[in-house]
């Protein structure tokens, strides 16, 4: 068997048989799917349990206007009683009305023997409100003054549309090409940085352990950080695919149990994306008011197109970035030196996000358009540009740039790496690095 | 007697200084050859270009007969001085993995480890964690794992450091097995104690240079001081001054110790024929330096 495979398996295999890993894999879903599920259960508990709410109005005008929901009920009482301040009381609040509140707008008060939930609060207060504003408008003595306020004040809904590339349209939805974008941004960033990290603590690691001399004896030092690199990159594909896995399955459940729209909406999502379930429904149980709609945007992202940008970004990404850490990993005698050189990386990968967030607002601007041909931050810009459409010359052009420069970083990284890993005591100047790349 | 390594005028230099400089050492087969040196004075760097893990900046090491090739690391077998290996993972897994890296099927791999791990009773340890293993049992581990490839050349660097009189004893009778199955072993130290029992052939290096090299007993005869020390029962010793010089003589319980220096000219037999003559003999010896004082003298001379 080849060597550098060898090494792969081992790498792959220790790091997937460890409990913790285990663990991890298999709690992590449940742990984004409560996230999800957690709201909705609440919200559904809430169903049987309405609480009583006692109206004392010495008006007797506004009772009408405070209808019964969901978690209240409503109910005409004669005075502020005695028993509505004792615990035993299922009243939960009083709302106490004195006066006309068209005159005396102060003459509304909310008892409870409790803080009075924010809920309750702003329900009656927007009923009472619009009460109120009813009888001002009535009391104006202009007929049909409300309805023509009403009218006034129409909201419009703007429909936004794609044109595809032979001009027809497409129906397209903001809200979903951001969300399909900042996915993709938070799992390649995400990736990176935690199985980067993995990278670089495995090469210091089996630096401090001297293991490294023994190793070099039998393998190329590229080898074994390619094989690490690769290794890792399995287990991290592997994790990936089970929790992608695993949330599609339990959000289904979830989803049938819990709301029979974001059960809708992830059904109707799933047989045009098979495979994207998890995703297209994590985004369509977020908003599920508009699912119709939802579904059709969701249909019409450029899911080919995302597929192989996003494997092309994420591989080009990770071998960068990978690289690099393995390099620091290499150079530095403890764990606790990396710092100095993963802080600029850190850096760039926050601008990144950064300029990812800021691009949203201008898809095709300058600042865009040159982070997601900049190498560096490339794989997490470009991600956010792609479903809102990018011409096939700039994605062509950032794939090779990014891949150009993460073969650089591999065989620059390999070669601090192989002299790195060997060089013990002080902790090595950045100028000290750059004479061993020129080592034999 | 053949040649089985030769590193010819390596020239090794990192910034700011020269490592190596113009090396030459011939390693011949089947035999123990002894890398000495004191701290620093390159011997790492040359073990590591002989493992091709650096490559020198000038020179050439040739193997086997031929020019150094990338795969003749299969046939070596490193132990390094800086001892390590996974700690997290279990014994008997580490070794077959180290071994496929050598080259070894897993099965073959698997075969060979039960025969050592018997040999050294460490095969309960098996499926534990090297983390769990004494510090003794950790560099028996290593050391199976170093020679288990069956190599033609073993690389010891610094092998007896961390065991206890035992298992040094044990260690070393296993590295001289294995030089008389026909293995050459470079074994590197800067503990000169062990070289005359383990070493048949020797290299000096210090600061970066080669300064002394040959079989062990040349060294030492080349080094030779012309002291004899003469244990006798009885007699009178002649003062002779112009063959040799009594540096002291003692008399303790009727015996008597005298210590000569001889003169260059006067040969042993002549020294034995001249001493014989006065003193009722017991024993003479002469008094050939131990490495150390060659160790010392050489180094310390620079």
């Amino acid at each position: 068997m080849n060597k550098i495979l060898i090494i792969i398996k081992r790498e792959f295999l220790t790091r997937i048989k460890k409990k913790s890993f285990i663990l991890l894999t298999v709690l992590m879903p449940f742990i984004m799917a409560a996230l999800v599920a957690v709201p909705l259960w609440l919200a559904s508990i809430k169903d049987s349990d309405q609480q009583r709410v006692a109206v004392v109005d010495s008006t007797g005008k506004y009772l009408s206007a405070l209808e019964d929901t969901k978690n209240y009920h409503f109910f005409t009482a004669p005075a502020l009683l005695p028993e509505f301040r004792s615990d035993t009381s299922d009243v939960l609040a009083v709302v106490s009305i004195t006066a006309d509140l068209a005159q005396h707008p102060k003459a509304i008060t909310i008892y409870s023997r409790e803080e009075v939930s924010q809920e309750l609060l702003s329900y009656v207060q927007s009923c009472i409100n619009e009460q109120v504003r009813k009888d001002k408008l009535a009391a104006s003595g202009i007929r049909d003054l409300d309805r023509i306020i009403e009218d006034v004040q129409a909201e419009l809904s703007v429909s936004t549309v794609k044109w595809n590339e032979k001009g027809e349209e497409t129906s397209s939805h903001t809200g979903i090409a951001i969300a399909a974008g900042f996915l993709f941004t938070f799992l390649i960033y995400m990736f990176v940085m935690a199985y980067g990290g993995m990278v670089m603590q495995s090469v210091t690691e089996e630096k401090t352990n001297r293991i490294v001399e023994l190793m070099v004896s039998s393998v190329k030092p590229f080898q074994l950080m390619m094989g690490k690199i690769v290794g890792i990159a399995l287990v991290g594909f592997v994790q990936l695919t089970i929790w992608g896995v695993m949330l599609a399955v339990i959000l289904g459940v979830v989803g049938s149990v819990f709301g029979a729209d974001a059960a809708m909406a992830a059904a109707g999502a799933q047989p045009a994306v098979p495979g994207m379930g998890a995703d297209a429904s994590a985004v369509a149980v977020g908003e599920m008011s508009e699912s119709a709609e939802i579904v059709q945007a969701l249909a019409n992202l450029p899911y080919l197109e995302l597929g192989i940008m996003f494997v092309l970004m994420f591989i080009g990404g990770y071998l960068l970035y990978a690289s690099f850490f393995a390099a620091v990993g290499a150079s530095v005698n403890e764990p606790e030196d990396t710092s100095q050189f993963m802080m600029p990386m850190i850096f760039i990968m926050i601008f990144a996000l950064y300029a990812a967030m800021y691009s949203v607002e201008n898809t095709n601007g300058p600042l865009a358009f040159w982070a997601s041909l900049f190498p560096l931050t490339a794989p997490i810009v470009m991600m956010v540009r792609i479903p809102f459409g990018v011409p096939l010359w700039q994605e062509a052009l950032s794939v090779l740039l990014l891949f150009g420069t993460a073969l650089f970083f591999v065989w620059f990284g390999g070669k601090i790496y192989r002299v790195g890993i060997l060089m013990y005591g002080k902790k090595p100047t950045l100028k000290e690095m750059l004479k061993w790349v020129r080592y034999k | 007697m053949e040649t089985f390594l030769e590193a010819r005028h390596i020239v090794k230099r990192f910034a700011g200084h020269t490592a190596l400089d113009d090396v030459t050492v011939s390693v011949p087969r089947g035999r123990v050859f002894g890398l000495l040196g004191p701290n620093g004075a390159g011997k790492t760097t040359l073990i590591r270009i002989i493992n091709r893990i650096t490559a020198p900046d000038e020179g050439e090491v040739r193997f086997d007969g031929h020019a150094f090739r990338a795969e003749d690391v299969q046939q070596i077998g490193y132990l390094p001085e800086e001892r390590g290996l996974y700690k997290k993972m279990k014994v008997g897994e580490q070794a077959v993995y180290l071994a496929q890296l050598k080259g070894l099927s897993a099965a073959e791999a698997k075969h060979r480890l039960q025969d050592w791990f018997e040999k050294f009773g460490i095969m309960p340890w098996w499926n534990k964690k090297l983390e769990e293993l004494s510090k003794g049992m950790q560099q028996k581990v290593q050391f199976v794992i170093t020679v288990l490839h069956e190599p033609q050349l073993l690389i010891f660097d610094e092998p007896f450091s961390g065991f206890d009189p035992v298992n040094a004893e044990l260690l070393k009778r296993e590295i001289l097995a294995l030089r008389d199955k026909g293995h050459t072993v470079i074994y590197s130290t800067h503990n000169m104690a062990s070289v005359e029992d383990v070493c048949d052939e020797i290299a000096l290096i210090n600061k970066s240079k080669v300064v002394l090299t040959g079989n062990v007993q040349d060294v030492k005869q080349r080094f030779r001081t012309g002291l004899y020390e003469v244990v006798s029962t009885g007699g009178e010793l002649q003062p002779r001054p112009e063959r040799y010089a009594v540096l002291s003589c003692e008399t303790d319980g009727g015996v008597t110790r005298h210590l000569l220096q001889k003169e260059a000219s006067l040969t042993n037999s002549g020294l034995i024929a001249l001493v014989a003559q006065d003193l009722e003999v017991r024993s003479i010896a002469e008094q050939l330096p131990s490495m150390n004082d060659i160790f010392l003298k050489v180094v310390g001379h620079e």
